[in-house]
């Protein structure tokens, strides 16, 4: 059962990622041209998904999405990994008021509306994937920040870290070879975990016209599009929705899939 | 401050050391002025019932925590208010072995890391002679310790309980220290091979002069290892002296009753 659950997570992900690399060398059409003389066609040949209200191909377009979804996940994940990880890292190993500040900051960050900061941002810089970017990092960087602080102080607690310091070993050391090594399942989870909420994220911004703008295909932005044409092409709509459930099923598949297979205490029993 | 002129082979002296816990809203006491000597090549059981702040003593001595009140000298400096970066002589020269080898190796290092990572250290290695090789002292260790060579490649998990707790008392040996530190080196393991692992102290003790320090719950344990005996009940010593003498003629109805604890086997004669 545990084990369906993370191959049906891995499948789909890697549904993505093929679509992905295949889209950066070939689509079936231009993803991109308008062509005036096929608008709203239905499923067939050689449109095999139909075509928008630009005439474009429908398919050729998510396939570029795909690109998009996991470039967002990738940057928006990586960057707040990146900052949250020492965070959590910093307040657990150091405590008292280091940790009190670090962790405080973070419920600061938690509290503020990450869509209210992608509205922020692009009406300062424009709207473009990059401040759907950056506001989807920043908000996911408390999230990462606590689940590395937990980890710590897990590992900070046992006597492997006590028999370190024993014999002299720096924070550093301690953070290193001990700390990050030991709390590493738990960020891989969390980014999995991470990544199902930016795709989200990235959908609904591109939705509401905050991220990627036109013509360049993302799922939500084909989403808003299909919406004006809801009653005479409803499959229009079906397919970006359909990419991004399957999409954020699948990382979140994948996620809570790879923290039972980490978590010896909820092992299954060959 | 630190007058104290250590009379000659004293290692350690401790004067009415104090520890206070919180935990929770309640305050534990538990170290109550404890007055304490060592010296060179002693070999000292602490014993006493759980909770007796035994653990809480041995931490102290070898500067893992800061006592509330009193005061610890090591080779006539006092050790209790030293920042960590001029605890060198103390890192290099005092070293741990813990209860349960299961979680005082990192499993996520290789045992040959495992075991030279005091040699790394910043602190240890300005004490030890310039161009110490670390493999070589691997083999070195490991061979006084009974294990393979190639054990340094495999990682922890791969090793039964008595050879996980050799592997921790080869890292204890590493740096060359002068005191070894045993918190209850033997009562996590089966009973099968703890008499392996104490000869093995035994053994070890003797042939690199080692001064010894056993914490122990287990009576039988410390008459096997120690000539000197310190019983701790409640934060406090209660009873001191030489181990056959304390053996013999224990003063106090506690140590009697400790004593009492431990199985005998008589030989019943019709």
């Amino acid at each position: 059962m545990k084990r369906a659950q993370l191959l049906t997570g891995l499948v789909l992900v890697a549904l993505v990622v093929l679509t992905a690399v295949v889209a950066v060398f070939w689509t079936p059409f231009d993803p991109i041209r308008v062509v005036p003389g096929q608008r709203l066609l239905g499923p067939g040949w050689p449109h095999v998904l139909g075509t928008d209200g630009f005439g474009i191909d429908i398919a050729s377009r998510l396939m570029v999405g795909a690109r998009t979804v996991l470039l967002v996940g990738i940057i928006s994940v990586g960057l707040s990994a990146v900052v949250g990880v020492p965070l959590g890292l910093l307040a657990g190993q150091a405590g008292g008021w280091v940790d009190e500040v670090v962790m405080r900051l973070a419920d600061i960050v938690y509290a503020f509306p990450a869509l209210l900061l992608a509205i922020l941002l692009a009406s300062v810089f424009g709207a473009s994937t990059l401040t759907a970017m950056a506001a989807i990092g920043v908000a996911t960087i408390p999230a990462f920040a606590r689940v590395a602080r937990a980890g710590t102080l897990e590992v900070m607690a046992s006597d492997f870290v006590l028999a370190a310091r024993a014999s002299g070993t720096s924070r550093w050391g301690i953070a290193r070879r001990h700390v990050l090594p030991n709390i590493a399942p738990l960020i891989g989870v969390q980014a999995s975990v991470g990544f199902a909420m930016a795709i989200l994220a990235e959908a609904a911004l591109s939705y509401l016209g905050l991220a990627t703008p036109r013509p360049n295909p993302t799922w939500g932005n084909m989403l808003r599009d299909a919406q004006q044409f809801l009653f005479v092409a409803p499959l229009q709509a079906l397919w970006p929705g359909l990419a991004i459930a399957l999409a954020v099923l699948g990382f979140n598949l994948l996620g809570d899939g790879l923290r039972d297979y980490l978590d010896p205490r909820l092992r299954e029993v060959p | 401050m630190a007058e104290h002129t250590a009379t000659p082979g004293e290692l350690y002296r401790a004067e009415a050391l104090t520890r206070r816990y919180r935990d929770g809203g309640r305050e534990v006491l538990a170290l109550d002025s404890v007055d304490l000597h060592l010296d060179r090549g002693q070999r000292l059981g602490i014993v006493g019932e759980s909770g007796s702040g035994k653990s809480t003593l041995v931490r102290l001595l070898a500067g893992l925590d800061r006592p509330t009140s009193g005061r610890v000298w090591f080779e006539g400096t006092e050790i209790t208010r030293l920042p960590e970066r001029d605890l060198g002589v103390l890192r290099a020269s005092v070293q741990m072995v813990f209860q349960d080898p299961r979680s005082s190796l990192n499993p996520r290092m290789r045992v040959g890391d495992i075991i030279t990572e005091p040699l790394r250290s910043r602190l240890v290695r300005r004490q030890l002679p310039a161009g110490t090789d670390h493999q070589h002292r691997l083999a070195e260790v490991l061979e006084a310790v009974d294990l393979p060579e190639d054990a340094g490649r495999r990682y922890p998990h791969e090793f039964s309980g008595g050879q996980r707790q050799r592997i921790a008392i080869a890292r204890a040996l590493a740096p060359k220290p002068e005191v070894l530190i045993a918190d209850e080196p033997v009562s996590a393991l089966d009973v099968s091979v703890r008499a392996q692992v104490l000869n093995l102290l035994t053994d070890l003790v003797a042939s690199q002069g080692l001064t010894l320090v056993v914490v122990s719950h287990d009576l039988m344990v410390v008459r096997h290892l120690c000539d000197r005996l310190v019983v701790m009940r409640q934060g406090r010593i209660v009873e001191e002296g030489a181990t056959e003498t304390v053996y013999e003629t224990p003063a106090t109805a506690y140590t009697r009753a400790l004593l009492d604890a431990v199985p005998r086997i008589r030989t019943s004669r019709g």
